[in-house]
């Protein structure tokens, strides 16, 4: 009696957590004109709309673009840092470890301001570049703990091993530590790709005057009316940012399946 | 194949001095082992020798040529690792075959090399498997085999059996002393345990708290110890106060309150001055027989059976002569003496050593 309650409260839980997504997902294939209850057909036109929109188009390049070089550089930066801190005996490492993971806890909005005071004060404008340096600011803890997780299970004796064979470090690292850490490393891009893709706090703050990118651009549009392309466009950022992590981490289970490790 | 010289190492970690002073000179072929307790600093050499540890002070030589400022990738050496470190994803082929591209070795040749390093540790099939699909005691092999293909000048084992269980040790300690012997590259062993160091080694180090406490075969450190670690450390030894009353013949006449005056042989009693002294008599040495039994030509006790310590072919007693307690391990004949029982303790003289007392 007990557990039927629990459980059912537990599914009450999900449809409060899940039912606003299930909406959004149903409603895009909605025929009617209005972005609402109730369905009047099932119909792909508010894709083909969405693929028309220049506006739309437009953010969505620019969203692809950021992510990917918020993921390139953090986790080439991240890998780096964590390398740094496990491998190497840097004076102050836990503190400069604080401080890499300090942007998760650190409020973005806070984040945002500092950021945007702080270039002010050096007197340099808004731009893209300055939106790619805050999405790097605030997605490296995310490589780093990932990365440095794997890195201290992997045994320092097998890059001793390695070296002892003939292998010079930097031969080391590409030929044993990055291929063991590289699941990681790819979960930490990922993560990376997700977090700036997704993200509309920061972004608001730096993003240049003219430049939108998906989020910014979904939150301009709904200041003037709901209308059904959002949905749609939310249909295709919920597969995007939850397909891709789903993929991710089915590549490197692979990855490591046919490593045994 | 090189020779292996260390020369006045120091090896300090901040105020912590890991290694005081290590002179050692390991011939070309040689099978030489480092025997110690944990942290007595046998791996902080090692590592030194790998080139894992720079040495504070002091000169490494490998074949006669200061090595200090070589890194490791050049010194051409194997390393077999406890936990054997094989790279985990990748084959065992690949494993094997791994120091050989840093050694412009003609592709054709790769594979036979790799495959006559497997025929060499046994296990010719397995070139197709990753690591985990093997056991613990195949791994080991493999990474013997992973060491020994680029025909090292030095080959250099870290505790390789201790991960292994009792049974496949004692395999691997043989098959080990096997494939180094056939191919007679100089070694240096690193353990723990003293039945690994008497049974492999041409030759011992033992080492305590960073010190080298003696060196030498493997019948030399256990007849003759120099020292009361050596003694205790290899097999269990009764240590016994005394006087050393000089030399007379080829033996060194040492008293004891317990056993009156022993002679040992001059051999086994180096660097003993007139004057106070230790004798070192081996746990196995001494035999509990019952009382009245013929003892011509040992050396003699009563005892009384304190402890007994049953352990299947030997059994360890525990005996009170006076007011000293002694350890004897005794083969067992029919059945071990119950607690209580009064015996005679006896021994030759030849068996024991003395050291420089206190």
């Amino acid at each position: 009696m007990g557990w039927q309650l629990i459980r059912g409260w537990a599914i009450l839980v999900y449809i409060f957590m899940f039912l606003p997504v299930a909406v959004v997902v149903l409603l895009s294939f909605n025929a009617s004109q209005f972005g609402s209850f109730p369905m009047t057909g099932l119909s792909f036109r508010w894709f083909i709309e969405l693929a028309n929109n220049d506006a739309i188009l437009r953010a969505f390049r620019t969203s692809i673009i950021l992510g990917l070089l918020t993921a390139i550089i953090s986790t080439t930066l991240g890998v780096l840092a964590s390398l740094a801190l496990v491998r190497y005996r840097v004076p102050g490492a836990n503190a400069i470890s604080t401080l890499l993971i300090a942007p998760i806890l650190v409020p973005e909005v806070v984040l945002a301001v500092a950021l945007l005071l702080f270039l002010n004060f050096l007197g340099i404008n808004k731009s893209f570049t300055l939106l790619l340096f805050g999405h790097v600011i605030f997605t490296l803890p995310f490589v780093i703990l990932v990365v440095q997780a794997r890195l201290i299970s992997i045994k320092r004796d097998v890059e001793e091993a390695a070296m002892s064979l003939g292998a010079s470090p930097r031969q080391t690292f590409f030929q044993i530590t990055l291929p063991l850490m590289m699941p990681a490393v790819l979960a930490g891009g990922l993560f990376a790709f997700t977090i700036s893709f997704d993200d509309i706090t920061g972004t608001l703050f730096w993003k240049p005057g003219g430049v939108e990118t998906v989020p910014t651009q979904i939150f301009a549009m709904l200041r003037n009316s709901i209308s059904p392309e959002i949905n749609a466009l939310g249909t295709v950022m919920i597969a995007m940012t939850v397909g891709l992590p789903l993929l991710g981490a089915a590549i490197a289970r692979q990855i490591s399946k046919k490593s045994g490790t | 194949m090189s020779s292996v010289t260390l020369k006045n190492i120091v090896k300090r970690f901040g105020t912590f001095t890991a290694v005081h002073q290590a002179n050692l000179e390991i011939p070309e072929g040689d099978f030489v082992t480092l025997l110690g307790p944990s942290g007595c600093g046998k791996t902080t050499n090692l590592r030194m020798i790998a080139g894992l540890l720079d040495p504070t002070e002091g000169e490494i030589q490998i074949g006669g040529k200061r090595v200090n400022d070589i890194p490791i990738h050049k010194r051409n050496l194997g390393i077999v690792f406890q936990n054997y470190a094989l790279f985990p994803h990748k084959t065992v082929a690949e494993n094997v075959a791994f120091g050989l591209k840093y050694r412009d070795v003609p592709k054709s040749e790769v594979a036979s090399r790799v495959q006559a390093a497997l025929d060499l540790v046994q296990l010719p099939d397995v070139g197709d498997r990753y690591p985990k699909a093997l056991s613990g005691g195949q791994q080991q092999r493999i990474a013997l085999a992973r060491a020994i293909v680029i025909e090292p000048d030095v080959l250099l084992l870290d505790e390789p059996l201790s991960a292994l269980d009792a049974n496949l040790r004692e395999d691997m300690r043989v098959e080990l002393k096997r494939i180094q012997s056939k191919i007679g590259v100089t070694t240096v062993f690193v353990t723990h345990d003293q039945s690994e160091a008497l049974a492999m080694s041409d030759k011992i180090v033992v080492m305590s708290a960073g010190r080298i406490e003696q060196v030498g075969t493997p019948e030399e450190v256990y007849n003759a110890p120099a020292s009361e670690f050596v003694a205790n450390f290899l097999g269990a030894s009764n240590i016994l106060q005394g006087t050393c009353l000089g030399k007379s013949g080829s033996d060194v006449a040492v008293e004891t309150s317990l056993f009156g005056t022993v002679p040992v042989p001059a051999s086994k009693a180096s660097g003993l001055d007139n004057g106070p002294a230790k004798l070192v008599l081996r746990s196995e040495k001494l035999t509990l027989l019952p009382p009245g039994a013929d003892t011509t030509g040992m050396i003699t006790a009563p005892a009384t059976v304190e402890t007994v310590d049953y352990q299947g072919q030997t059994v360890r007693y525990f005996i009170r002569t006076g007011d000293t307690q002694l350890q004897a391990i005794n083969l067992i004949d029919e059945r071990p003496f119950p607690e209580g029982t009064e015996v005679t303790a006896a021994f030759r003289a030849k068996d024991c050593a003395a050291l420089p007392g206190a």
